[in-house]
């Protein structure tokens, strides 16, 4: 029995020996977390490449919940999040974790009806129409924002993730921003209990499913209303103008919000006049103090690059990049990490 | 080839054996070992809503993570009703199929037709729900579901407004994944179905159909339904496909248009972004459910095999 046992510990040792002999001589950096950067972050890991050879990133979109609780176990040395931590998990630290915005992005409200009118929208009537009060889309709120649109006195047939994810959050959190009622019937959340509607699966699931419904009306990331060519409607903001979403609206928005110490703030609902309200920042969970010095070291380099040279690839992807300001303070941020 | 016992000594011989029986003996109490960290994992990981919710978790209708308030009862209805469409409607397709590839159609026909089908199976289940989305639910939609409400109208089952993405799309879809094992299982019971039974049916005059049914189908029913729960079996657990067509609504609707939703579906959609741990716990909860349900579903099953009376041999499983 020894014998064997022996014997198979060999095996063991020999194997990882050649699995550690395979593996490339860099340093390897792993992050996990939320779906919605995914691509920049892909996009700044290629890119940084080049500009620092001996390290390579590997990261992970497994959720922002999954970022989460790995960052909070140290599996990873970053985590990603599309919504902050709340207090009760940030509680669950060892030691202190800091958020950091990286890149931003917009929340399209696509519909189908048509001719594909260009609609316009507030957020009372929003949540009026996904709280199940406004059910046809010739509705008195409705007509008053569109006086020169035809509309069809047909069902508004609602659509919502039904999944868990960042986009739920910031819609819901601008609903919830909006409407009382919302805020008290429904509140916000990566999931919440939907009054009305369908669930779909996805960016893509929304996406297709509001092509495929006639009277349909839900809520993508911008990128996806682009790729599917769906009209989205121009939304009023906090000053009252009508505003599309666009990379330049959502940084109008995150120029004008106001964000607190730790960078766990919302910015929907933005009082900027050219602010598109419904759009939302994702950030990065770093620890303040890094364990492992020459990782530590590597990750704080890349993240200065980021904020300097990186931020230019966002816009290209339908992100969009930090104003000048917001991008300082997130790079002394990095600055202060110790490692 | 003189018999073993001759050549070897007694002692050598029966080595092999017992090294042998303790192998395969380890393997089948693997199984049993799985089945049971499985279900101890799902427990360990819900004891908080376990002892949050209690028994009520089962008969609560309300799923709201913002309030952190979870109930099962929206899901197991949605996995039961979609699993039973399903199996209404893929048992008489799959064994018509079964019998139609071993006992009518024409020699050449049948390799063609039984790899069509094992293509089925091969198919990724996220591309069934793709395929739902874009071609099925539009053609429901405005095709089979009018017709439905049109002439059927007055039961309850097929009243309220038309979506496309229902319960009764999900069934379909998932009848769709579940027909290849149907069919392949049904195929190979009736193979094995005796040629004597045939020719004695046939020598007492029966006709074609009279051999089919008297010789050949009740002589493999037990086998047939033995095929239909394996079917069942993984049309309760069906996941990907089914959540892309179902509209992922926690409710329980008498129509068959309405959206529901599946225990598999509501784990697969919410658990990468559940942040709370009780949240976290219900979700493992309901996996502890799908199991119960998935043991309970299969118990029940083999209770009724046993009871079926007048049937052959044959046993799946």
């Amino acid at each position: 029995m020894l014998h064997i046992k022996s014997k198979w510990f060999a095996l063991l040792g020999a194997l990882t020996a050649l699995g550690a002999a395979s593996a490339p001589a860099q340093m390897l950096i792993n992050g996990a977390g939320a779906t919605f950067p995914q691509q920049i972050y892909t996009k700044w890991f290629d890119e940084y490449q080049k500009v620092d050879p001996s390290v390579s990133f590997n990261y992970q979109g497994i959720g922002s919940g999954g970022g989460q609780k790995q960052i909070l176990a140290e599996t990873v040395d970053f985590g990603a999040s599309d919504g902050p931590m709340s207090d009760e998990n940030l509680a669950k630290a060892p030691r202190t974790l800091w958020h950091i915005p990286t890149v931003a992005g917009a929340v399209a409200v696509s519909y189908n009806l048509e001719g594909n009118p260009q609609l316009s929208l507030d957020g009372t009537t929003l949540a009026g129409i996904f709280l199940g009060t406004i059910t046809k889309w010739n509705d008195p709120a409705i007509a008053a924002l569109n006086a020169d649109v035809k509309l069809p006195p047909d069902d508004i047939v609602v659509v919502h993730r039904s999944d868990g994810s960042g986009t739920s959050f910031i819609f819901t959190d601008y609903l919830s921003n909006v409407s009382p009622d919302w805020k008290q019937k429904v509140g916000k959340g990566v999931s919440v209990s939907w009054p009305v509607g369908l669930g779909g699966k996805g960016n893509a699931g929304v996406a297709g499913q509001v092509k495929q419904t006639p009277g349909a009306i839900g809520y993508v990331e911008l990128a996806y209303a682009h790729q599917n060519k769906l009209p989205f409607a121009n939304m009023k903001n906090a000053s009252g103008n009508f505003i599309t979403p666009t990379v330049d609206s959502v940084t109008a928005a995150l120029a004008s919000a106001s964000i607190p110490e730790d960078f766990r703030f919302s910015m929907v609902n933005a009082p900027g006049d050219k602010a598109y309200p419904i759009s939302g920042t994702t950030w990065l969970l770093v620890y303040a103090e890094q364990k492992d010095h020459a990782k530590g070291e590597k990750l704080v380099q890349f993240l200065k690059w980021a904020y300097s040279d990186g931020e230019k690839y966002a816009s290209a992807l339908d992100y969009a990049p930090l104003p000048g300001a917001v991008q300082k303070r997130a790079l002394e941020r990095v600055q202060s990490i110790k490692y | 080839m003189p018999p073993a016992s001759q050549a070897l000594p007694a002692s050598d011989s029966r080595a092999p054996d017992i090294a042998f029986k303790w192998v395969a003996a380890l393997a089948a109490a693997m199984i049993v070992v799985l089945i049971v960290l499985v279900g101890w994992e799902l427990y360990a990981g819900s004891r908080l809503s376990l002892g949050h919710f209690g028994l009520g978790f089962l008969w609560s209708s309300k799923w709201d993570p913002v309030q952190d308030k979870y109930g099962a009862l929206p899901f197991i209805f949605g996995t039961l009703v979609s699993s039973l469409l399903a199996l209404l409607i893929a048992v008489p397709l799959g064994v018509a199929t079964a019998l139609f590839l071993t006992e009518l159609a024409p020699l050449r026909l049948r390799q063609p037709i039984i790899m069509a089908i094992e293509m089925l199976a091969a198919v990724p289940s996220v591309i069934f729900g793709l395929w739902g989305i874009f071609v099925m639910i539009p053609w429901l939609r405005d095709h089979l579901f009018v017709w439905l409400k049109h002439s059927l109208g007055f039961l309850p089952l097929f009243q309220g407004p038309i979506y496309g993405v229902s319960m009764l799309a999900a069934g379909i879809i998932i009848a769709i994944m579940i027909l290849p094992i149907i069919t392949s299982i049904s195929r190979e019971i009736l193979r094995s179905v005796p040629n004597l039974q045939r020719e004695a049916a046939y020598a007492l005059g029966a006709t074609r159909w009279e051999v089919l049914r008297i010789a050949v189908l009740s002589y493999a029913r037990r086998g047939l339904f033995g095929a239909a729960i394996l079917g069942l079996g993984r049309a309760l657990g069906e996941t990907m496909a089914v959540t892309m067509v179902i509209g992922n609504r926690p409710q329980i609707s008498a129509s068959l248009f309405a959206p529901g939703y599946t225990l598999a579906s509501v784990i697969a959609n919410e658990f990468a972004e559940a942040t709370s741990d009780l949240y976290l716990n219900s979700l493992f909860e309901l996996g502890l459910v799908l199991l119960a349900v998935t043991i309970l579903v299969n118990i029940a099953a083999q209770v009724m095999l046993k009871s079926m009376t007048g049937s052959g041999p044959i046993k799946v499983n």
